[in-house]
């Protein structure tokens, strides 16, 4: 009954105890990865390399010299990540078939405390969306469409209606890596967050995402999309696992010079039992339009939670909150117009027969190896860009953008600690429904209450909360100071307590994890 | 206001990727449209905001030592042409067709 466990409380103890080995732990994890292929969360499985890494993690236990918690613990990453001598794809054309020559800093982290690296994870295409369903290799399906939960409140609408095509989005663009810490087949997952792309997923699949302050863990590695907004994610069953994860990848990076200098210091969360000095802020704006009723009422019964419990609650006003997305879209498109350029075919990834000329082979390559939303995406970007536009909507874009960082300055300064506010606008559309309205719509709609945080660069972490109407994962998200995770996390881990947001009921899992179903109510199993 | 042409065969030549199709280029009209509520923001004063970092570090420039390479077999294996240690590519300074001349949607527009 290992595999649904929280690493902190309780798989590091089993492992350095020996109630379970490393090479046990990664043969189950690999073992579901393979009875839940029909989610497709991950594009590239490492079996092999996978069980030399526990392998020898089970060599160090023997010897009674772990590297510490991480040491022979599944994890999963996200495939915008490099992973040496594994294939990095980006879920695109353009790099299939691309075998990363070095590790990302924060997977070569990761390896260095011993963690054992499944797989790589499915992704909208080079993280541009909201649902992980425009990659090269399919979407990605909530594991939570399959559980016990949801199924007991769908009501088949005809016979004929195949329970197949009722299965729900993961959100995005990380999907397969919240699916997979979902679906139990690993501890914890790397993500990216760009614009809510480790905070919306979690949402939808229920579990902890956390997106951190632009600045403190290193980018080196992660294929960027916008250099001044792109953080790695951390995707993990409890908040306690998050501060582990955050502990081994903070910190600067001499490859990366947009990591800040200062020291990191690694900290353990207290229990918080006092929140009477505590001073919550609800932004009235993040009452968005589209917003449902369900996530509506979910957070003012959040807010009333920390009210009964003695905390100030306040609410606050963040003025320029609707048109952080339209300032978002004109960065963004700007960014990656710049980022893409890299892929011309010449030293990597996909290149066209085409031989005429450099130009020629260029343009074919691009047109053969991206999928419409990104060259969308790059054309939009370099309109922006143009001469004629540069002022009127990038330097336009970027002044809106100092707006938009003050408001929150302006909030936190007036002593508000945390900020509390819904992560997504409903819990997890159907697949079919969402796919109906397209990639850059959806995200204009989904992004609107995570992207805030990425343009002021501020921490912030979704928290499952409770299951909606129809036994799908909502969650409540919650945004900090800069550089103060501590604090945030603090909080989240007492919220997170409070709610006991049920464990996912899956058939897959049951089997592999011995058979044995335990019905816990609490996502930390503490 | 549709933009033109001229603009949109330039675009594709910047790019190096293309429309594709009335759907690609509906996008970018879309797009403009969406970007244009930014006008409604009263900017006066303000100064454009390269980083959130801004305040807390100057971007600073190391010493220049040496400390890696070396690693001209790993960087060369994925690239499908070349020639002893030198990346392969089609003949350059040669510039695009134009737009009468070229594979693009936007021909006969």
């Amino acid at each position: 009954a290992v595999l649904k466990d929280g690493l902190r409380s309780q798989v590091s103890a089993a492992l350095k105890e020996g109630r379970v080995t490393p090479t046990e732990l990664c043969q189950r994890c690999l073992a579901l990865i393979k009875s839940t292929k029909f989610l497709n969360a991950y594009i590239t499985v490492a079996e092999e390399t996978a069980l030399k890494q526990a392998e020898e993690s089970e060599e160090r236990y023997k010897r009674g010299q772990p590297l510490g918690l991480l040491d022979g613990i599944p994890i999963a990453v996200k495939d915008n990540f490099n992973t040496a001598g594994i294939e990095t794809t980006c879920a695109s054309n353009m790099l299939k078939g691309y075998i990363s020559p070095y590790n990302a800093t924060v997977v070569q982290k990761l390896l260095d405390q011993g963690a054992v690296l499944l797989g790589k994870t499915n992704l909208d295409e080079f993280a541009m969306g909201s649902g992980s369903t425009d990659g090269v290799f399919g979407p990605v399906r909530n594991p939570w469409s399959y559980s016990k939960q949801y199924r007991e409140k769908s009501v088949p609408k005809s016979h004929s209606e195949d329970e197949e095509s009722n299965w729900v989005i993961t959100g995005g663009s990380s999907g397969g890596s919240a699916a997979a810490v979902s679906s139990f087949t690993c501890f914890a997952a790397l993500g990216s967050d760009t614009g809510g792309s480790t905070r919306n997923p979690a949402a939808h699949c229920g579990v902890v995402g956390l997106k951190p302050t632009y600045g403190l863990i290193s980018r080196h590695g992660l294929i960027p999309l916008v250099n001044s907004m792109d953080v790695p994610g951390i995707l993990t069953r409890c908040v306690d696992d998050a501060a582990v994860l955050l502990g081994s990848l903070a910190g600067h990076d001499p490859k990366d010079s947009t990591t800040v200098q200062d020291d990191f210091k690694p900290f353990e969360l207290p229990d918080l039992t006092d929140v009477s000095k505590l001073s919550i802020g609800i932004p009235k704006e993040y009452h968005a339009p589209g917003l449902s009723s369900e996530i509506l009422a979910l957070w003012s019964k959040a807010a009333d939670l920390f009210k009964n419990a003695g905390a100030k609650v306040v609410e606050v006003s963040l003025p320029h909150t609707r048109y952080s997305i339209v300032c978002y879209h004109v960065l963004c498109t700007a960014e990656v117009a710049s980022n893409m350029a890299r892929f011309d075919g010449l030293e990597y990834g996909h290149r066209s027969d085409k031989k005429e000329s450099t130009e020629s082979m260029y343009a074919a390559t691009r047109r053969e190896g991206f999928n419409d939303v990104v060259r969308g995406r790059i054309l939009s970007g370099n309109y922006f860009l143009l001469k004629q536009n540069y002022e009127k909507y990038f330097v336009k874009a970027q002044k809106v953008r100092r707006l938009i960082a003050n408001d929150f300055v302006k909030v936190f300064r007036s002593g508000v600690d945390i900020l509390l506010t819904p992560t997504t606008l409903s819990d997890p559309a159907p697949y079919r429904e969402f796919i109906q309205e397209d990639n850059r719509t959806r995200s204009a709609q989904d992004d609107v209450l995570t992207q805030a945080a990425n343009m002021a660069g501020l921490p912030a972490i979704n928290v499952p909360t409770a299951l909606s109407e129809r036994g799908l994962p909502v969650g409540l998200q919650f945004i900090g100071r800069s550089f103060q995770e501590k604090e945030l996390l603090t909080v989240a881990k007492w919220f997170e307590k409070q709610v006991q947001f049920p464990m996912i009921q899956l058939e897959e899992v049951e089997r592999h994890d011995n058979g044995v179903f335990q019905h816990q109510k609490s996502a930390s199993f503490s | 206001q549709k933009v033109s042409v001229e603009v949109l065969d330039h675009l594709e030549c910047l790019a190096l990727v293309d429309f594709r199709d009335s759907e690609g280029v509906e996008r970018l009209q879309k797009a403009i449209q969406f970007a244009d509520q930014l006008h409604e923001v009263n900017t006066d004063g303000v100064e454009p905001m390269d980083s959130v970092l801004e305040d807390r570090w100057c971007l600073y420039l190391r010493e220049d030592d040496v400390t890696e390479g070396n690693c001209t077999k790993e960087l060369l294996e994925n690239a499908r042409e070349k020639v002893e240690e030198y990346f392969v590519a089609p003949p350059g300074n040669i510039p695009l067709p134009k737009l009468e001349e070229r594979d693009t949607f936007l021909q006969g527009s």
